[in-house]
C-alpha cells in the first residue's frame, strides 16, 4: 500500500499509454506553461535568487549531516510545547500510529490538509480499512478523491483534469459523501470552487480530528509550518480538537530564522507568487487557541536509506515545490501517473528509487524517465543536481543487476557525466543509439546481449533505444528544446 | 530496540564518515532598499486583489464603519481597541470570550483585527495572535476580514519579519501569514479568490510618522 501505485508497470509502458491521451496532454501543457511563466516573473524580481538557492541548499545540507542531533532537539522542543512525538520506521508503522490515535478519540472521520507524506504512506486507504473516513480538503485533492483518481502533480494534483471533467465529477460524486453541489452547476471555476466551499464547510465545522503534514519543522522551537492557498489548511489546523501531523524526518530546519530563506524560495518556485495566500505555524499546544491534543509522527520510510547514499542524499533537500515538473519535457508529455508514485517528474525519478529501493520494474525504469536536458536542475530552489543524480541512479540500477562483474553499461555510465555536460555530445551519442535502435528493428525490447552487456541484459528486458531520440523529436516538433 | 532508537541508529550509520556540514553564513545579499515601504506594501497587497486603504489614526473608526456597512454581526478579539468598532451602524459587535464554537463563528459576517507585521515586498500581513488579533479561528471563519496594520509595523522583506515575530513564537503562540484573500488555482490554473478562508480581505494601513492630511 505504500509508495508504488498498485500493479504499476514500468515507466516506459505507462508513458506509452499516457501519450495516447491528448486531452490530458493539452491540460498539462496549458497548466505547466502558465506556472512556468509566473515563476520566471517573480524569480526575476529578486536580484539575490542564486544566493538564496545556495543558502537553501546549505541549510538543508547542514540539517542532513546532523539529522540525528536535530531530530532529538525537535522532539525535545515539541514535547516541551505539549505535543506528543511518535517515530515511524515505515508506512505501515505510521499508518498504525495514526489509526490508533484517531480511534482513541472515538471519531469516525478526519479532515485532511494536503500532504505528500500521508499520500506517500497511503494513509487514506489505511484509515478506510479501519472504518474511518478521511476527507481531503484541498480543492485539487478533493477532485482527485471524488474522481477515484490518482494525483498527477505535486502542487496541483488534478492538473490533468479540465473544468468540464471536474464539473462532471462534482455532480456525480459530491452528494454521495455530503452536501451536493447546486443544481445548474456550470463549469465556471468560480462556481466549482463555491460548490467545494459549501461542501467542505459542513465537514470543517463538525470535524474533531485533523491530519496534516508539514512543510518545515523547526528544531529549536518545535514549530511546525504549513504553506497553502485556500484556507483549508487553516481550517484543519485550527478548528478540530485533535491534530496529527505526519512529518518526514528531512523536513527539519534548525532555527526560526531559516524560514526567511525558505519562505522566499518556496512560494516563488511553487505557485509563482511572491507569497502564497496562507502560511500557518504552530508550536505544540496553545491554550485557548486551536487543537489541545497535538501529535507529530516523524516518518522514515526509506529516508535513512537515501541518506546513506553520499550522492543521492541531496534529494532529501527537496521542498516539494514542483518547479522541476513544470519545466520537464518528459513530464509535460506523459503526465504524472506514469511515474507510479505520488512524486512524479524529475524529483520522482530520483526520489522514488531511493525511498523504495530499485526492486520493482517501475523503480528500475524511473532513472531513465528523462532526456537529461538539465532544465530541472536549473530551476530547483535548493540546487539539487537532478541530472547527475539520474545518471548516478542508472549506474546503481545497473550495478545491482550484474553482481560484481564490471559491465559495459557501468563503464558507459562513468563516461556519461562527461557526455551529458555538453548537450551536443549527448545528441551525437543519442543519434548513435537511434541508429542502433533502427538496426534492432521492430522488437520492443532488447533480449540477451553479447559480451560485457550480457550480465545486465540477462537480468531484465531493456527497452530498445527509441528510433528517434526525445531531443530530436522535440527539436523537430518544437524548434529549440527549451 | 524502539523505533526511535532504531531510526537514530540508522541515521548515525548513514552519516558515518560523512562530512558534518556547519550551518551556512548568511551571505545571500541584502534586499534592495525600498524608497517607500508603505507604497510598496499597498501595491503588493492590491496585487492579490485585496482592498487597501490608507488612513490617519483618527480615521480608523470611520474607515472600519465605511467598510462594514453591510455587516450585521461582527466579532472582534478581546484586546481590540473598542473605539475602532464604535461607529458601526446597526451591527451587533461581539467580543470573543474564547467560548464561541466554530458553528457560532460561522454566523458572523465579519471580523476586525489588528496585525503584528506587514511585509512590503511580498504584500504579506502576519498575525501573531496577540490580544488585539485573537485566536486563529476568529480571523478564519467569518467571510470578511478587516485588518488594521500600522505603518510602524511594516518591514521591507521576509528576512526582516522574523525578529519582530520571534517573541510570539517563543511564547508558544501560532502565526498566520496572510497574502491576500483565500485563493485557488486548482482548476486549469485559473485563479479564483475565496475558497475556505475569508473571501474579502480589507486592509487599513494606518499612518504613524506622517499623518495624512484630512480627506
Ligand atoms: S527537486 Fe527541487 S525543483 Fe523539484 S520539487 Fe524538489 S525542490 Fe522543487
Amino acid at each position: 500500500m505504500s509508495g508504488t501505485f498498485i500493479g504499476m508497470p514500468k515507466f516506459q509502458t505507462a508513458a506509452k499509454e499516457a501519450l495516447g491521451n491528448s486531452q490530458q496532454r493539452r491540460n498539462l501543457q496549458h497548466a505547466t506553461g502558465t506556472i512556468r511563466r509566473k515563476r520566471a516573473g517573480v524569480v526575476d524580481e529578486l536580484n539575490n535568487w542564486d544566493e538564496l538557492r545556495q543558502a537553501g541548499a546549505a541549510i538543508k545540507d547542514n540539517v542532513l549531516s546532523h539529522l540525528d542531533t536535530y531530530l532529538v532537539q525537535l522532539e525535545e522542543s515539541l514535547t516541551q510545547a505539549g505535543a506528543t512525538v511518535h517515530w515511524a520506521a515505515d508506512a505501515e508503522e505510521a499508518n498504525r500510529i495514526v489509526t490508533s490515535l484517531v480511534r482513541a478519540t472515538g471519531a469516525e472521520e478526519v479532515v485532511k490538509v494536503k500532504s505528500m507524506a500521508t499520500q506517500e504512506i497511503g494513509l487514506n486507504e489505511a484509515l478506510e480499512v479501519a472504518g474511518i473516513n478521511a476527507w481531503e480538503t484541498d480543492l485539487a485533492e478533493l477532485i482527485v478523491q471524488l474522481g477515484h483518481d490518482k494525483p498527477s502533480h505535486i502542487l496541483v494534483p488534478a492538473i490533468h483534469r479540465n473544468r468540464a471533467e471536474i464539473r462532471e465529477i462534482f455532480l456525480r460524486e459530491m452528494g454521495q459523501v455530503g452536501t451536493p453541489p447546486p443544481t445548474g452547476l456550470t463549469s465556471n471555476p468560480r462556481e466549482l470552487a463555491e460548490a467545494a466551499r459549501v461542501h467542505l464547510r459542513e465537514k470543517f465545522l463538525r470535524a474533531k480530528v485533523a491530519i496534516s503534514g508539514a512543510n518545515f519543522a523547526i528544531a529549536e522551537t518545535g514549530t511546525l509550518v504549513v504553506v497553502e492557498s485556500e484556507g483549508n489548511g487553516r481550517m484543519c489546523l485550527t478548528l478540530p480538537e485533535t491534530l496529527i501531523s505526519v512529518v518526514g524526518i528531512e523536513k527539519v530546519l534548525p532555527t526560526l530564522e531559516d524560514l526567511e530563506v525558505f519562505m522566499q524560495l518556496l512560494p516563488r518556485s511553487s505557485t509563482g507568487e511572491r507569497m502564497n495566500p496562507y502560511t500557518s505555524t504552530w508550536t505544540g499546544i496553545t491554550p485557548g487557541d486551536g487543537p489541545q491534543d497535538v501529535h507529530v509522527v516523524l516518518l522514515d520510510n526509506g529516508r535513512t536509506d537515501a541518506l546513506a547514499d553520499q550522492v543521492g542524499r541531496q534529494a532529501l533537500r527537496c521542498i516539494r515545490c514542483s518547479a522541476c515538473l513544470n519545466v520537464c519535457p518528459v513530464y509535460q508529455r506523459v503526465g504524472g501517473h506514469a511515474y507510479g508514485s505520488v512524486y512524479p517528474g524529475p524529483i520522482g525519478a530520483i526520489l522514488n528509487p531511493q525511498l523504495r529501493g530499485t526492486t520493482s520494474d517501475v523503480d528500475q525504469s524511473l532513472p531513465y524517465a528523462s532526456s537529461l536536458c538539465g532544465a530541472c536542475g536549473d530551476v530547483c530552489p535548493v540546487n539539487i543536481e537532478i541530472p547527475e543524480l539520474l545518471v548516478h541512479l542508472r549506474t546503481r540500477v545497473v550495478d545491482e543487476h550484474r553482481g560484481g562483474i564490471p559491465s559495459g553499461e557501468q563503464i558507459a555510465m562513468k563516461g556519461a557525466a562527461w557526455m551529458f555536460s555538453d548537450h551536443r555530445r549527448w545528441e551525437k551519442a543519442q543519434k548513435g543509439a537511434e541508429l542502433s535502435g533502427r538496426a534492432l528493428g521492430k522488437k520492443d525490447t532488447i533480449g540477451r546481449l553479447p559480451g560485457p552487456l550480457s550480465a545486465w541484459s540477462d537480468a531484465r528486458d531493456a527497452p530498445t533505444p527509441p528510433a528517434e531520440s526525445f531531443r530530436s523529436w522535440w527539436k523537430r516538433e518544437k524548434g529549440d528544446p527549451r | 530496540m524502539s523505533t526511535r532508537d532504531d531510526m537514530l541508529t540508522r541515521i548515525a550509520a548513514a552519516l558515518e564518515g560523512a562530512d558534518r556540514i556547519p550551518p551556512p553564513q548568511r551571505e545571500y545579499g541584502a534586499t534592495t532598499p525600498l524608497p517607500d515601504i508603505a507604497a510598496t506594501f499597498v501595491e503588493r497587497v492590491e496585487d492579490y486583489r485585496a482592498v487597501v486603504e490608507r488612513v490617519n489614526p483618527e480615521g480608523i473608526t470611520a474607515a472600519v464603519a465605511a467598510t462594514l456597512t453591510r455587516a450585521t454581526r461582527v466579532v472582534v478579539p478581546p484586546g481590540l481597541p473598542r473605539e475602532w468598532v464604535a461607529a458601526l451602524d446597526g451591527a451587533e459587535v461581539v467580543a470573543d470570550d474564547g467560548d464561541l464554537s466554530p458553528d457560532e463563528l460561522d454566523h458572523f459576517d465579519a471580523v476586525v483585527t489588528a496585525a503584528a507585521v506587514g511585509i512590503a515586498v511580498t504584500g504579506t500581513i502576519v498575525l501573531d495572535h496577540g490580544p488585539d488579533q485573537g485566536r486563529r479561528a476568529l480571523s478564519l471563519v467569518p467571510d470578511v476580514h478587516v485588518c488594521v496594520v500600522r505603518e510602524s509595523q511594516l518591514v521591507g522583506d521576509v528576512p526582516e519579519s522574523i525578529a519582530p515575530l520571534r517573541h510570539a513564537v517563543d511564547a508558544g503562540r501560532p502565526l498566520t501569514w496572510i497574502s491576500g484573500p483565500s485563493a485557488t488555482s486548482d482548476i486549469e490554473l485559473e485563479r479564483v479568490e475565496g475558497v475556505h478562508g475569508p473571501r474579502t480581505l480589507h486592509v487599513l494601513l494606518v499612518s504613524t510618522d506622517h499623518p495624512l492630511p484630512p480627506a
